[in-house]
């Protein structure tokens, strides 16, 4: 049967022979999961008993929840603080390390190293850091230069930054190899032609730099605004004992996702939870397609 | 990128008096200088993670970087253990078969998407497109009842499958199945090859470093995955890595150099791995970053 089938046919039999399987992945485990988590969003379950259409209640319970817009706000802060601190430190540095010849190689390795860690054992380095004297390193270094001593972990304003550190630490190396592969595209004779109009070097970083790498720079506030927004593995590993911090104050919403529907059992609300999640991730996605719009 | 490194005009080079060259010089070096100290600084809490794992307990509240006297003692004793290198096991199983299965799913589906004509194609690729909106954390508490009604809690095939394809992958694949001229895959199909061989003998071989960039990518992601595995595994003989080492650290958490000892396990293999290919990682994070 298949002899007799023109080269047309056959290649519509062969592509989808190949898409057999992919397709019903993506269906099994991406969009039934999705319709499901949108449809327990609007039930009562608590995982043994009766499922239960509750309408619009999860949505009203979160709006009235006050962990949850405190965990709203932690959410933000750290994108807020995260995404311009990393990306102005990965830029200074892929700006100067493009601009270094010697040793190049080594310089870069020593930068991405980080990126190839684990977000958890790194977690636990820097817990250790982070911990009151005689044990934390960095409490250590100030008790020896006489300096007070700073409450990392424990303390309600400096937690949160202190989980944020090694998160922005280990993503600095993707967006330095990122920035210098930007870099790199420009081409030279912009550079040559702005030296020969006595252009200093700050004005070509602003006029020159900075403009040709808007595409890099967008993919970059974008990439890593979404790494912030869903941070759970370093918050999760650095406040076991204590989840989310003195008085929630670093829990971001995926650990209370995680917790709502992992510890309280509470599906319904944990779903509304996460569409929740979803639309602000959506936000940021139209958001970079709106600035990209013009390419 | 090596090719390119001594081409380029140092700003030095313009100068024309040698004061303003040397000048232009100590700038350079000062650059250099800190660019270097910055550098070490990056890769400090990588090398006190090491150092500590090589100390003895008293000698932690020391904050010397070197041991004073180096021993294995804490990876004795962790190994002897024996959950560690079952955490091992288990994480390199998952990284090694999500890894396969992306290679070949996703540049399967990247492949036929990019090369074929046939109804549906559209709407197969703006489905697949849309996925990437989603984000896992909404997708774990499906998954895990999911598994719960087939019996795949506490078992690899639970911890793995979310990840046997991911549309990254295949849209990384697809663009780079671009690159592969049509002619090189008439003339195959004329060669009398089946579409099968056509994209396994010589559409494949051609994308090469992109599979590379793609399995770096995919394994990294499994190796160091933490959420779904913490979900969905609940008996320690089942643990991965980061949730073995999540929940030993919690328990030992008075033992740092034991915590350290743990945590330099779990990440010495992909620096090893990194070390060696380095120039091919970094390009191929390039490529990912750049296409994907």
């Amino acid at each position: 049967m298949y002899r007799n089938l023109s080269i047309r046919q056959k290649q519509i039999v062969w592509a989808w022979a190949f898409l057999a399987i992919p397709v019903v992945f993506y269906v099994v485990i991406r969009f039934y999961p999705t319709g499901n988590a949108m449809v327990i969003s609007f039930q009562n379950w608590n995982l043994l008993g009766d499922r239960t259409f509750a309408g619009w209640e999860n949505y009203r319970k979160l709006w009235h929840d006050e962990v949850f817009w405190q965990v709203f706000r932690n959410t933000f802060v750290y994108l807020i603080l995260g995404t311009p601190i990393s990306l102005v430190i990965s830029f200074l540095l892929a700006y100067h390390l493009d601009k270094t010849r010697f040793m190049h190689g080594f310089l870069r390795m020593l930068y991405f190293l980080p990126f190839m860690t684990s977000a958890v054992a790194m977690a636990w380095v820097w817990r250790w850091f982070y911990q009151p004297v005689p044990i934390g390193l960095f409490n250590n270094f100030l008790a020896e230069f006489g300096i007070p001593q700073i409450a990392f972990l424990r303390s309600t304003t400096n937690a949160l930054p202190a989980i944020l550190a090694p998160a922005i630490w280990a993503g600095l190396g993707f967006q330095i190899i990122i920035f210098m592969a930007g870099l790199r595209a420009i081409p030279q004779s912009y550079y040559e032609a702005a030296r020969i109009d006595g252009v200093s070097n700050f004005t070509q970083l602003f006029e020159i730099t900075i403009p040709l790498l808007k595409p890099t720079i967008v993919f970059l506030v974008v990439f890593s605004s979404i790494g912030f927004l869903r941070i759970f593995d370093q918050v999760f590993n650095m406040t076991t004992g204590d989840p989310g911090g003195p008085l929630n104050t670093t829990k971001p919403l995926v650990l209370m996702i995680y917790q709502t529907a992992f510890t309280d059992f509470d599906m319904g609300y944990a779903s509304a939870q996460t569409v929740v999640l979803f639309l602000i991730l959506l936000l940021v996605s139209l958001f970079q397609l709106y600035l990209l719009r013009d390419r | 990128m090596a090719a390119t490194d001594d081409i380029r005009p140092t700003s030095s080079g313009l100068f024309a008096s040698t004061s303003a060259k040397r000048r232009a010089n100590m700038g350079q070096f000062i650059r250099w200088m800190i660019l270097m100290l910055l550098g070490i600084a990056m890769v400090m809490p990588i090398v006190y993670m090491i150092s500590t794992s090589l100390k003895w307990p008293h000698e932690i509240y020391d904050v010397s970087l070197i041991p004073k006297e180096p021993h294995l003692e804490n990876y004795t004793f962790v190994l002897e253990d024996g959950r560690f290198y079952g955490w091992f096991m288990n994480s390199l199983i998952i990284a090694v078969i999500t890894t396969v299965s992306n290679v070949i799913f996703d540049s399967l589906v990247g492949y036929t998407l990019c090369k074929f004509r046939f109804p549906g194609r559209y709407i197969v690729f703006i489905a697949i497109l849309s996925t990437l909106m989603i984000p896992t954390e909404m997708l774990v508490i499906p998954w895990y009842l999911m598994s719960q009604s087939f019996g795949w809690l506490d078992t690899h095939w639970g911890i793995m499958f979310p990840g046997l394809m991911t549309a990254f992958g295949t849209f990384l694949m697809k663009q780079f199945f671009e690159t592969v001229p049509d002619d090189f895959i008439e003339a195959a199909r004329i060669d009398g090859l089946n579409e099968l061989q056509i994209w396994w003998t010589v559409a494949m071989p051609l994308v090469r470093p992109a599979l590379a960039a793609l399995a770096i990518f995919v394994f990294l992601g499994n190796w160091t995955a933490f959420i779904w595995p913490l979900i969905v595994t609940n008996s320690w003989d089942m643990y991965t890595l980061p949730v073995g080492l999540s929940t030993f650290a919690d328990e030992a958490d008075v033992a740092w150099e034991l915590v350290m000892t743990g945590a330099a396990i779990s990440t010495i293999p992909t620096l090893v791995v990194f070390l060696i290919f380095q120039r091919f990682i970094i390009r191929g994070v390039v490529m990912a970053g750049l296409k994907g």
